[in-house]
């Protein structure tokens, strides 16, 4: 109490006016209004400033071509038009890119969620003798990577380059989510499930199928996201990996057209042709390729904030 | 010492039995262990192993093992160009700079929105900046073109307002806070997750004692909610210090363009460089090497650091 009344000799402290006002809430001084301003006006801000340019894109993706390469659209579309996602989905290298992304993302989203499961689940188990060898084994792969030549030589010398394989088996495995999947399996499968399906007589392979990846649909949905979305948006081994333009993922094609701005095919260099077209496409390009992202984010945004959380109760 | 030897003998036998009986018992969970360990083996161990070639003079006919050995050569010729310098300066500074930019940024965000109970504005302020994180590199890249870009970008008229016109993405001098403010730009949001987590888990009983000792916003979040995050804190910091040299490829290779070159060349860039395109894997994977090595010892390093100062560490 007389750490109070010392540190809140401001007049207002001694006028009772303002706690009757706010009824039961708790009070809040002056001082803290002052701040609880700062608080929003800080938060306001940041909002602003990640929305704004992705309103802007969005915006001009919708606008006509003048108005784009004008530079007069800001946050709402100028000349409403379609023509820039006409002119994208008529793209054949944009469909194809799309087309082997949605192939990688899928194919190498299962094949990872598997090998994840198959080597987080029997590593979650206490009593597997070695276990604790292969855990650091997983563990000692974050703090130190092969490089990318000596994975490259990898690679090449099973004979992967330039096929669909190399885009999804080198990174078929993420340490991180073997972390992640081995804390939830130790932390939700209950001991006693294990000891009853003994008695009932269930094999180690029928336990896991039958009674754990069922109750771990939260975990497998977040680690399916993750890996989905991370093969979704990296170009990275398709630049080393890939040298045939048919099995370009999305993303290594916009490289091309937004980035490089090499035009690829000679269909497309006719759409280039007119300047404002080809800005009006990019910014159609950009919503189109993010959309398969946007539309799982309100899933994922749930989840993913399980999945932070689940990796951050240290295994 | 002569009565411990057959117990320890039996001690051994016993251990054998078990470990015969576990395997007999668990077999199916080794089944499963196969593919991925041989995921590990191949795509991580075998890679680490291939960086002998750093020492080696390769070459395709003789092999990794058959090619004559180089000792430090290719370290050598490394720092004897002065490129070396350059790159490991631009590698340090980007990440030093991304590292006091970006480390503060998600934690105040986090604050403040623990102070915020209006739930709408809390959870769209959340939503909408989580957002980015989800979006490609490559789009981000494409972003900061087209909204930077002098023709046709927004941000063009809004830097020539506080009187800067040149194009940023050329300017040599621009390209690590370009680089630095859009990761926070992307980042932020999605990094506050793991503090907010921290703050979730904080006892409702401090706050309730510092509102008896009527601690004003700013005193509970000093003396509650910072103490409350401090591990958390701690933990990001080492494994961000930890990745200092870490840089990714990714996002530094679609910022570069020949006129800002002079900063955007970094060591991973330079990699891909002279190990894929100009096909000389012995000094690429020598500069790799290196770059991982340091890398290690800094992960190290600071944790040893921490743990002594702070008892939290990341093992």
């Amino acid at each position: 109490m007389t750490f109070t009344t010392a540190r809140r000799a401001e007049p207002e402290a001694e006028t009772p006016r303002p706690k009757r006002r706010r009824g039961t809430q708790v009070q809040d001084t002056r001082v803290d209004r002052v701040f609880m301003v700062g608080v929003y006006v800080l938060l306001t801000t940041f909002l602003l400033v990640v929305l704004v340019p992705l309103a802007n894109i969005v915006a001009s993706s919708f606008s006509s071509p003048a108005a784009v390469a004008g530079g007069r659209v800001f946050l709402w579309p100028v000349d409403f038009s379609l023509v820039g996602y006409e002119a994208v989905l008529g793209n054949e290298s944009v469909l194809t890119g799309f087309a082997n992304s949605v192939f990688y993302a899928v194919v190498g989203t299962i094949v990872s969620v598997a090998l994840t499961v198959m080597i987080a689940y029997p590593l979650s188990r206490a009593d597997l003798v070695g276990r604790k060898v292969l855990i650091a084994g997983v563990l000692f792969t974050m703090l130190f990577s092969g490089g990318l030549i000596p994975t490259y030589m990898v690679v090449r010398a099973l004979g992967l380059l330039d096929t669909r394989w190399a885009i999804i088996l080198p990174t078929a495995i993420a340490a991180w989510q073997v972390l992640i999947a081995m804390t939830f399996f130790r932390s939700s499968i209950p001991g006693e499930l294990y000891e009853a399906a003994q008695l009932d007589g269930a094999s180690e392979l029928r336990f896991l199928w039958s009674v754990v990846l069922p109750l771990s649909k939260p975990l497998l949905a977040v680690i399916a996201l993750m890996y989905g979305i991370g093969q979704w948006n990296s170009y990275f081994s398709a630049l080393i990996y890939l040298r045939s333009e048919e099995l370009y993922p999305l993303q290594l094609v916009l490289r091309d057209l937004l980035i490089v701005n090499n035009s690829g095919g000679s269909n497309l260099a006719d759409q280039l042709a007119a300047q404002q077209m080809a800005d009006l496409m990019k910014f159609s390009l950009i919503v189109v390729s993010t959309v398969p992202v946007l539309l799982v984010y309100p899933f994922v945004a749930r989840h993913f904030t399980k999945g932070v959380m689940l990796g951050s109760v240290k295994g | 010492m002569s009565a411990a030897a057959p117990t320890a003998a039996a001690a051994r036998e016993r251990r054998r039995r078990t470990r015969r009986r576990n395997l007999r018992r668990h077999w199916q969970l080794y089944l499963l262990l196969v593919l991925p360990v041989a995921y590990f083996v191949v795509f991580q161990y075998v890679p680490m192993a291939n960086n002998v070639i750093a020492f080696k003079d390769y070459n395709v006919v003789d092999g990794i093992w058959g090619s004559p050995w180089a000792g430090f050569d290719h370290f050598e010729r490394f720092f004897a160009n002065p490129v070396a310098w350059d790159l490991i300066r631009n590698t340090l500074m980007l990440s030093l700079y991304g590292f006091l930019a970006g480390f503060p940024v998600p934690i105040i965000l986090a604050l403040a929105l623990n102070e915020v109970r209006a739930r709408f504005f809390k959870r769209t302020v959340q939503m909408v900046t989580y957002a980015p994180h989800f979006i490609s590199t490559v789009i981000v890249v494409s972003m900061l073109i087209l909204v930077f870009s002098p023709r046709i970008g927004f941000m063009a008229d809004v830097l020539g307002f506080f009187g800067v016109s040149r194009n940023l993405l050329a300017d040599p001098d621009a390209f690590r806070s370009v680089y630095v403010w859009s990761d926070v730009w992307q980042t932020a949001g999605y990094s506050a997750i793991i503090y907010m987590a921290a703050l979730a888990g904080i006892d409702p009983s401090l706050y309730e004692a510092a509102r008896l000792d009527g601690a004003s916003r700013l005193r509970k979040i000093w003396h509650v909610d910072l103490p409350g995050i401090a591990p958390t804190v701690v933990v990001v910091m080492i494994l961000s210090v930890g990745s200092i040299m870490a840089i990714g490829f990714e996002k530094a290779f679609l910022l570069q363009n020949p006129l800002n070159l002079s900063q955007s060349e970094i060591i991973a860039t330079y990699t891909y460089k002279i190990g894929l395109l100009s096909a000389d894997f012995s000094l690429a994977t020598a500069v790799g090497l290196f770059n991982s090595v340091i890398n290690l010892i800094l992960l190290l390093a600071v944790n040893t650091v921490s743990k002594r100062v702070t008892g939290n560490g990341l093992w």
